[in-house]
């Protein structure tokens, strides 16, 4: 079978899934939505389709596993945002034709992803002046404690969630020509000059906490740095000190930044009786919704969102939340199965940096199969209390069109990276991933 | 670089395993701890969400229904008690906002149809809600009826139980309340010196007087060391345990025979007769009886004491420092519910055989299939059938020409004993009369109860248990 039937193929659990979601909630909800409201599942499984053709047509031969899997996340979060709210699954299903059509468009208008080596210090400062955005006074926006978005007028959008690409491609593309000296040169003698960049991505890591006081977002970059560094250098003594100067620094952050610090306590005691009606209660409510689930959920449309109307019981339950939402309807079973589409996301994605022959491709594939899996450790992490809760989406499944628009153009990068890859004719052994 | 990329992923499939993990723990390990913790209101608020199975009476009257308010997501179910107060302590009640007691929380379970997980799943594509199963219960609205009239506004309780099956058919404790006013009233009632709230018929513990000789005369029987016509001294002052103890009214008997001396309560009597039978056998007796258990009534836990010997909350028994002779005419620091009282007289009556006391028939799905059908279950095989008959002829001259004349019922004999236990010398009494009839062929048992009377328990207690009888047996 070609890789673009395999790709067809692949998108059949997703037309299933959708089907049996959207019905379930009809019938465990039928008193309350209106029937038109199942279309939103059809303009999704159109815009798939879509995907694919264009996939067909342009990347013939990238990998034909990445696609179907970001749709299946998708599904989980269409079918649930249209349990919490018909009325965002409408919105969440023309964000998804928009992605699309952005991811088209990159595809379309990049052509090579490589040109992106050419631009990368312009890049980097974008990433920068994203993450500053919220900041800046007039158009920064801030959301429980923490400055995450940019607003102008209505419109408001979070730009953590480009910038994550704008670094990891000025991450691939600096480290790529510099790991030769990183490499070779002997730690002792290693000058400013090596650990320089180091340095300067753990201030940016650390004034993104004193900033923007996000320590998912903050975990999320260096994160991805440090894994770029190991696979670039091989030297795990770096990743070694790098970790060490930013766990140093954010533990030191952590008691001195208000926010920051209780989201710790938030995590460390989510009952105590003077957190869990405040701070802690949206961590407590997605536990206990989690709890509710039990090894195989309550069923679709079955799970408690409301007290009365109007008055949630978990708070963003269609965003940072719906990873709790998902286990309270689909179980131990829902969950896992979330966390195992990403994980073989991820495995695609590194697939596809072996399969690459240039240290650029390599490096962008890894990047940006890492910046996703740590994006989605984070949020899930944080709603099972693995890790404090810190507010960044689950890549395809939460609502929000910046995150759905973002991760769209991080599956087109992928995509373009593999079909190049494939296409060599110089590598066709398959490793371990 | 192709090395470091598959380390790389290895590390981040250990991230994930943990993410798995951790989710485990959430939702199914630690579920547990996560549902019971106090500032999870979810079950409570899904509890409202599906209608709570019905309460019957024996006779199907509704004693517990539900009314709804909202709809879809906010729609919630919330519990009416059309018969009011009529067994408000049996039936109990159910609200978020006070939790529950009675049936409604010994059968929550079945109550709120709880399903295990496998059901659950079948849910999911059914997408079937949830309904409550009904609980039929044993409880008789016409006798009760009879129970508040003929108690009329004393403090007491009464307990009435079938004896071939254990069956409970009136339970009644006064003061009562309201279940409907639960959730308006609920820190009022709480706080309320005469205990509404509280269940006497399984909760209170009350010095049982001489209602307690029917359990020494079973012992004395049944041991063969007495016969009924066995003769002994009723002098007044006798020498029990080391001390004088008086005859009601100082009375002074002769010689008299066993039957003799219980139907006229003569304490000096009942008194040698416990010494001699002994401790060990007499706790021996009592623990047969269920004094000390909790008797497996269907009914919560916290919401049902223990009869017996007691020092402070603790049950003496056998090897405890205890006055047995005192004991055995219902004195020392004895204690008992109605209930065990009533038990009492079942095993009496039932031939020696002492059931399970059970509030609750069988549990009935929406769709009429029975799920549980709650067969008569034993106790205990307490005294021997021709104990319990000698036993029964004894208690029913109690009632012909003893101190239970006032229990007598026209065209049925019935078997009874009378209790007075002094709780201020002199002037306040705790009164009993416990019986069971037809003496040939009993259908109903009974204890009855009444607090800080002025009256015996031959003039206060003995005519309530006639009423109460009269409708059980004739209704």
């Amino acid at each position: 079978m070609s890789a673009r039937n395999r790709e067809l193929f692949g998108l059949l659990p997703v037309t299933l899934l959708v089907t049996a979601g959207f019905t379930a909630v009809l019938i465990a909800r039928s008193k309350d939505i209106n029937k038109v409201t199942v279309t939103y599942g059809a303009i999704f499984l159109g815009a798939c389709l879509f995907g694919h053709l264009f996939i067909r047509a342009r990347l013939p031969d990238a990998d034909p596993y990445l696609f179907p899997l970001c749709a299946l996340l998708a599904t989980f979060g269409l079918v649930e945002i249209y349990r919490i709210s018909p009325h965002r699954a409408l919105g969440q299903a023309i964000w998804f034709g928009v992605g699309l059509a952005l991811f088209c468009a990159t595809i379309l208008f990049l052509r090579d992803f490589r040109r992106l080596e050419r631009y990368r210090y312009t890049i980097a400062l974008v990433g920068i002046a994203l993450l500053v955005g919220p900041r800046l006074p007039g158009i920064g926006r801030i959301t429980n404690g923490a400055y995450l978005a940019v607003g102008v007028g209505p419109v408001q959008f979070q730009p953590t969630e480009f910038s994550k690409l704008a670094i990891v491609i000025f991450l691939a593309s600096y480290l790529s020509e510099t790991r030769d000296v990183l490499v070779r040169g002997r730690l002792p003698r290693l000058s400013l000059k090596h650990f320089g960049p180091m340095l300067v991505i753990w201030a940016l890591a650390m004034l993104m906490l004193v900033f923007i006081r996000d320590l998912g977002s903050s975990i999320m970059f260096f994160g991805g740095f440090l894994a770029l560094l190991y696979v670039a250098t091989g030297r795990l003594s770096l990743v070694l000190a790098g970790g060490g100067m930013f766990a140093g620094g954010a533990v030191f952050l952590a008691q001195h930044i208000p926010h920051v610090h209780d989201r710790v306590e938030a995590w460390l005691h989510p009952f105590k009786p003077s957190l869990v009606d405040g701070k802690s209660y949206q961590l407590a409510q997605g536990v206990f919704a989690e709890a509710d689930g039990g090894i195989f959920g309550r069923g679709l449309g079955q799970s408690l969102l409301e007290v009365t109307k109007g008055h949630p019981i978990i708070p963003a339950a269609h965003t940072d939340l719906i990873f709790a939402v998902i286990v309270n309807e689909l179980g131990l079973f829902g969950g896992a199965a979330v966390v195992v589409i990403g994980l073989i996301f991820v495995a695609r994605a590194f697939k596809t940096a072996t399969l690459a022959t240039d240290g650029f491709s390599k490096l962008l594939a890894v990047g940006l199969g890492t910046i996703f899996a740590i994006q989605l450790f984070v949020i899930v992490g944080g709603v099972t209390r693995l890790i404090p809760l810190t507010g960044v989406t689950l890549p395809f499944v939460s609502y929000g069109g910046s995150s759905i628009v973002a991760n769209f153009m991080l599956l087109a990068l992928l995509l373009m990276v593999s079909d190049k890859a494939r296409r060599d004719p110089v590598v066709t052994r398959g490793g371990l991933v | 670089m192709n090395r470091e990329i598959a380390r790389l992923f290895g590390f981040l499939v250990v991230l994930f395993a943990l993410l798995i993990a951790a989710t485990s723990w959430s939702s199914v390990i630690g579920a547990k701890g996560l549902q019971d913790n106090p500032y999870n209101r979810r079950p409570l608020l899904l509890a409202q969400r599906i209608p709570r199975g019905l309460i019957l009476a024996r006779d199907g009257t509704k004693l517990a229904d539900n009314r709804h308010t909202g709809s879809g997501e906010t729609l919630r179910y919330f519990r009416t008690y059309p018969t009011g107060s009529l067994f408000s302590h049996a039936v109990g009640y159910s609200y978020v906002s006070r939790g529950s007691a009675g049936v409604e929380k010994s059968f929550n379970r079945e109550l709120t149809g709880q399903e295990n997980e496998f059901k659950s799943l079948v849910d999911q594509f059914g997408g079937g809600t949830k309904e409550g199963d009904d609980v039929h219960t044993t409880l008789d609205p016409k006798a009760q009826r009879a129970a508040i009239s003929a108690l009329g506004g004393q403090r007491g309780s009464i307990v009435a139980v079938e004896p071939s099956t254990g069956a409970i058919r009136v339970m009644y404790s006064y003061p009562d309340y309201d279940p409907n006013r639960i959730p308006g009233q609920y820190g009022q009632l709480n706080a309320d010196a005469s205990s509404p709230l509280f269940n006497r018929a399984t909760q209170a513990r009350y010095p049982p007087g001489s209602t307690f000789k029917v359990v020494t005369a079973a012992a004395a029987l049944d041991t063969h060391r007495y016969t009924p016509d066995s003769l002994i001294s009723g002098r007044n002052n006798k020498i029990i345990s080391g001390v004088p103890l008086q005859n009601d009214f100082g009375q002074d008997f002769g010689t008299l025979s066993l039957t003799d001396a219980l139907t006229h309560s003569v304490n000096t009597v009942f008194g040698e007769v416990g010494e001699k039978v002994g401790k060990d056998t007499m706790f021996k007796y009592m623990s047969r009886f269920g004094f000390g258990s909790r008797l497996g009534l269907d009914y919560p836990r916290d919401e049902i004491t223990p009869s017996g010997v007691f020092q402070g909350q603790r049950v003496l028994g056998a090897t405890d420092s205890v006055d047995i002779g005192r004991v055995a005419i219902g004195q020392e620091r004895l204690q008992v519910t109605p209930l065990q009282m009533a038990m009492v007289a079942s095993a009496v009556a039932n031939g020696g055989r002492m059931m399970e006391p059970r509030l609750v028939d069988r549990v009935v799905a929406p769709d009429g299939t029975v799920r549980e059908q709650f067969n008569p279950k034993e106790h205990a095989q307490v005294i021997s059938g021709q104990t319990a008959s000698e036993l029964g002829q004894m208690m029913s001259k109690v009632v012909q020409e003893g101190t239970g004349t006032a229990s007598a019922l026209s065209g049925i004999q019935v078997a009874g004993k009378t209790g007075t236990a002094e709780v201020v010398r002199g002037t306040t009494n705790q009164a009993w009369f416990i019986a069971f009839a037809p003496v040939n062929q009993p259908r109903i048992a009974i204890a009855v109860t009444v607090e800080r009377t002025s009256g015996q328990g031959g003039t206060v207690a003995a005519p309530i248990a006639k009423q109460v009888m009269e409708v059980l047996l004739n209704g």
